[in-house]
């Protein structure tokens, strides 16, 4: 196997004396998806800022390979509203990219409509999806997500993964990822790192699921056999705000009484 | 031509504009116009440590406002008193160590009023080819580190993510504001300097789409201040500073108006309509 992309050793941040996250130990190799899963407040960020060299770690060591090449879709992003900055013109923030380059991940995430559309405008779902074509237009060696799909509905999610996954076969990149959804990390994963304050276990999806840690954390959870998925629309909000309804008809909007059931979308993420 | 004294004068206006405008926008974007405002203050500590020490004024300045900067970037580290206290302790101890200096030294004639308003009118050919040189280092610098200053004013993390290397671009960024001061300190003056960078940036910003086109709007807009300015000051016998400073509010005030709006139209009416 070629060299890692990066290494973390024992790694941990304290900021005034209080610990955020310790002896977290990790490697992301080309090619592989590594997850960090944990509840809130278990350093999920804090170990990817220390990964990416955001942080520089108190204790331990993170190491990144030379020249490396990351695409990176933070968890927050708040752009002050001074800054005129339209959609086009972020694709390029830390990269020149021609017009092909800044238009085609856009399509494959679905707001290629929003190309010129100021960025402050944008809904927090289609922001998401913004940050993440940014991110996969830098043909990273490494892409890090820092819960990707945040916002975005229910049928995008399951979008964007595949995006996420396809992404990785065709750069061959090595991905790191925050994610609450474990149904989704249990099913395309190669790798999952358990954190509460600590690492508590990492291996392979089915290794981590068997160990004691994960079910004292995730139990209930994984004993209700992540039924997310289980309710089904009978009809697709499509990217650009139209809908697609079961009988294939696509309409602008659609109407409450029409059967969509926004009360029961996954609520915990 | 450069006989004249007004011609002098709105060169000088016009060069310093011309800088102001871009670096102005970066102080709006990152939210330093304190900052801005305290390399002002620190820069008249400058004018009279040149004076007590009989070295080149503009250095002087340059060094001061450079080292108080480098300070506040170190001292905001480690200390624990928030930022806006620290801008105004820094600020204001400057302010008065210079007039205390100044006072001690009873043997120069002093115009206060020029060191805080500026003296636009006494501008020499010297101090022309300060400003057009100088300026033309600064937006070298600037237009070197665009991008990465951007990226970096953005975001933080995505810059350092993606090998930015925002601290070395945001360093640079406060040598070049450091700069501006020094070599405008004569023309606007310490109390006036900050409004020449954030007054005409805050005018550019709902005239413009994209950062480049702010930038760019800030300049012309500075320059016509200046114009305006310097021609009003010459017909009222108004201070020269202050009367480009005033123009420049009109100017951002006429920029908050319906009549901006239309004229962003006209500016981008190729474009695609932005949403409300």
């Amino acid at each position: 196997m070629s060299h890692p992309l990066i290494k973390l050793e024992n790694a941990g941040l304290s900021v005034q004396n209080r610990w955020l996250v310790r002896g977290v130990s990790f490697l992301v190799n080309p090619g592989e998806i590594v997850t960090l899963i944990g509840p809130n407040g278990s350093g999920k960020s804090t170990t990817a800022k220390m990964a990416l060299g955001i942080s520089s770690p108190s204790e331990g060591k993170a190491l990144r390979a030379p020249d490396l090449q990351v695409g990176y879709v933070p968890q927050r992003l708040n752009i002050d509203w001074t800054l005129p900055l339209t959609v086009r013109r972020f694709m390029c923030l830390t990269q020149k990219l021609s017009s092909m380059e800044i238009v085609t991940p856009l399509e494959r995430t679905g707001v290629a409509h929003l190309l010129d559309h100021d960025i402050h405008s944008l809904s927090g779902g289609e922001l998401q999806r913004v940050l993440l074509s940014r991110a996969i237009a830098l043909k990273p060696d490494l892409l890090v997500l820092d819960e990707p799909v945040q916002g975005v509905d229910i049928n995008g999610e399951i979008e964007m993964y595949n995006l996420i996954l396809a992404i990785r076969n065709e750069l061959n990149c090595g991905v790191l990822m925050i994610s609450h959804d474990l149904h989704l990390v249990m099913a395309a994963t190669d790798q999952v790192v358990c954190l509460n304050g600590h690492m508590c276990c990492n291996g392979t999806p089915v290794a981590v699921a068997e160990t004691d840690e994960y079910k004292h954390l995730f139990g209930n959870r994984v004993a209700a056999g992540l039924a997310v998925y289980q309710h089904s629309h009978d009809h697709e909000h499509l990217p650009d705000g139209s809908v697609r309804h079961a009988d294939g008809s696509v309409t602008d909007h659609c109407h409450p009484d029409d059967g969509h059931h926004h009360g029961q979308e996954k609520s915990d993420a | 031509m450069l006989d004249d004294f007004f011609v002098r004068a709105l060169l000088a206006g016009i060069g310093v504009a011309v800088i102001a405008g871009p670096l102005g926008c970066f102080i709006i974007w990152r939210r330093m116009a304190y900052f801005g405002d305290t390399l002002s203050h620190a820069a008249l500590l400058g004018v009279a440590l040149g004076l007590l020490l009989e070295i080149n004024i503009t250095l002087a300045i340059f060094t001061v406002a450079t080292t108080a900067s480098l300070a506040l970037t170190v001292w905001q580290r480690k200390s624990t008193v928030p930022q806006d206290a620290l801008l105004g302790i820094l600020s204001h101890s400057a302010l008065a160590i210079a007039l205390v200096i100044l006072a001690f030294m009873t043997w120069i004639r002093f115009d206060i009023t020029a060191l805080l308003f500026g003296d636009v009118l006494s501008v020499t050919k010297l101090d022309l080819a300060i400003i057009y040189g100088g300026g033309a280092l600064i937006l070298f610098g600037l237009v070197y580190i665009w991008n990465r200053l951007f990226a970096a004013t953005v975001s933080y993390d995505l810059s350092v993510s993606e090998g930015g290397d925002p601290d070395k671009v945001n360093l640079i960024f406060t040598i070049l504001v450091a700069s501006t001061i020094a070599i405008s300190l004569k023309i606007i003056g310490a109390l006036l300097i900050t409004a020449m960078l954030i007054i005409p940036a805050a005018a550019a910003r709902r005239l413009a789409r994209g950062p480049e086109t702010m930038a760019l709007s800030a300049a012309a807009v500075g320059i016509i201040a200046v114009v305006a300015g310097l021609f009003s000051s010459l017909q009222w016998d108004t201070p020269s500073g202050p009367s480009i400073v005033v123009a420049a509010t009109l100017l951002f005030f006429l920029s908050l108006t319906p009549i901006a709006a239309r004229f962003k139209t006209f500016l981008f009416r190729n474009n695609i309509e932005e949403r409300p």
